[in-house]
């Protein structure tokens, strides 16, 4: 396939970027996206052309790290994969290909594709996590019986990866469809529940803090989820964020 | 906290005042629709909620706090939203994951606003007027004549008719999201979905028809 593709180039998060147009030939459908990448920039480097800058880690789906934006939608036009399990065999023949960098206040463009997530890291340090005594003689996880409906429910939330499509897709670029991943795989399970209450405010202030917008129950963001997390964490975290606000 | 301090609590303010608007407009739907039926039944009715000190001194500013809290609630909420992202895409779907409704609240919503002035022009400031500034002569059988006269003007009925049909683009995502907001989402999310569409559908194809009955008569 031969491909003309629109790129964001932009050097550094200082510097204004601009959208800079690239050919490629001979693209086998069955390259992975990424791969597409770097063959297009193996090209860039022998014409001296600064390679783009991309984030890609495990390339099997589960970091999280591919972070393009793709035709207008988060990962491209594929559904329940990342930018790194998109196949090129998704595109045509002399298509036209808008890569974008994830866009949002809350994720500063590093350089061309490379965006700063560690708002989420902040969001995840403000509760994301339960307080066990690691003295060594933790109890084990499972003598605890765990309702078979809520584990499943807290272990589909946990896939959650924490790559930020939902943002990037969000009109709004509300970051709820993650937060309240974190919240629930945690909040559904015994464990979890002493702390759900702090887990619950703190986790929504400091993801208010950072400047996600309001979610407006689009639902774009379960669209666009590689992991398919459901609504259903949002409308848990409304649930347990009033509860907690009441409780004070 | 204040509810309107977290950006959870205002989604929930908004769905509160919503789902308060969409009572009121029922209410306001099952009298009109009286209008259809019998004079006599309408100008009744209406003479009762227009004259109830209830009504009038405690439910009417009731309700024009919650009109006023939704729309300021509802351009706030619009003015944050455009500030989180700066730069826009150059290329954005939403249609891929996303229903026009959904996506265009705030349009639907001026539409509904500006139809929500003429409303108060055509209707609430004659009446306040009639009412409390020249104190005419109580007139239990004016309402009735009032409405139809309005109905008039083939203009007229066409700015309603438009306008309620925004008002149904935004009740169909508007209502069904109110549960979503105020965490509800079960089992039971099909069936609300189903009557909040049907509602949102049915609702304001009643207003239309009572206009254009009006009119055609
Ligand atoms: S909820 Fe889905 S889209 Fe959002 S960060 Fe987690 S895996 Fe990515
Ligand atoms: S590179 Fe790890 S998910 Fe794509």
């Amino acid at each position: 396939m031969n491909l003309t593709l629109k790129v964001w180039r932009q050097a550094n998060s200082e510097s204004k970027g601009k959208m800079e147009t690239y050919q490629i030939a001979d693209v086998s459908p069955d390259m992975s996206f990424l791969e597409m990448m770097d063959v297009l920039n193996e090209q860039l480097m022998t014409q001296g052309i600064d390679p783009i800058a991309f984030d890609h880690d495990c390339r099997e789906g589960i970091c999280g790290m591919c972070s393009m934006f793709i035709n207008g939608e988060a990962h491209g036009p594929d559904r329940l994969v990342t930018t790194c399990q998109l196949h090129m065999r998704k595109f045509n023949n002399g298509d036209t290909i808008t890569i974008e960098p994830f866009r949002a206040k809350a994720f500063p463009v590093i350089k061309d594709l490379t965006v700063d997530r560690s708002a989420f890291d902040r969001v995840q340090q403000a509760g994301g996590f339960v307080s066990v005594n690691t003295s060594g003689n933790t109890q084990d996880a499972n003598a605890i019986p765990i309702d078979k409906h809520d584990a499943d429910k807290a272990f589909d939330a946990a896939t959650c990866i924490g790559c930020g499509a939902c943002v990037a897709t969000c009109k709004n670029a509300s970051a709820m469809l993650f937060v309240s991943a974190k919240v629930s795989q945690y909040s559904l399970l015994p464990q979890g529940k002493v702390e759900a209450t702090e887990r619950v405010m703190n986790m929504v202030k400091q993801m208010d803090e950072e400047g996600f917008g309001n979610c407006t129950n689009t639902g774009a963001c379960e669209v666009e989820c590689p992991k398919g997390i459901s609504l259903e964490n949002i409308a848990r975290m409304n649930r347990e964020y009033l509860y907690a606000s009441l409780k004070g | 906290m204040t509810l309107t301090a977290s950006s959870i609590g205002r989604k929930v303010a908004m769905a509160l005042s919503g789902i308060f608007l969409v009572l009121f407009l029922t209410q306001h739907f099952s009298i009109n629709i009286l209008s259809v039926f019998s004079e006599n039944l309408f100008n009744e009715v209406s003479h009762f909620m227009g004259n109830n000190p209830i009504v009038q001194f405690i439910l009417q500013p009731i309700l024009i706090f919650g009109v006023l809290f939704h729309f300021i609630m509802g351009f706030v909420l619009e003015l944050q939203n455009s500030k989180s992202r700066k730069i826009k895409y150059s290329s954005y779907k939403g249609s891929a994951n996303a229903s026009w409704m959904s996506r265009n609240m705030i349009y639907s919503g001026i539409v509904i606003l500006s139809f929500l002035g003429l409303h108060f022009y055509d209707f609430w400031v004659p009446e306040m007027n009639y009412k409390y500034v020249e104190v005419l002569p109580l007139d239990p059988n004016r309402y009735f004549g009032e409405l139809v006269h309005k109905f008039h003007s083939p203009f007229r009925v066409a700015i309603y008719a438009l306008s309620f049909i925004f008002l149904s683009l935004h009740l169909v995502h508007g209502f069904a999201s109110s549960f979503q907001s105020m965490g509800i989402n079960n089992k039971y999310s099909k069936t609300i979905k189903s009557f909040t569409t049907f509602f949102s559908v049915v609702v304001p194809l009643g207003f239309i028809f009572i206009a254009l009955f009006h009119h055609l008569n």
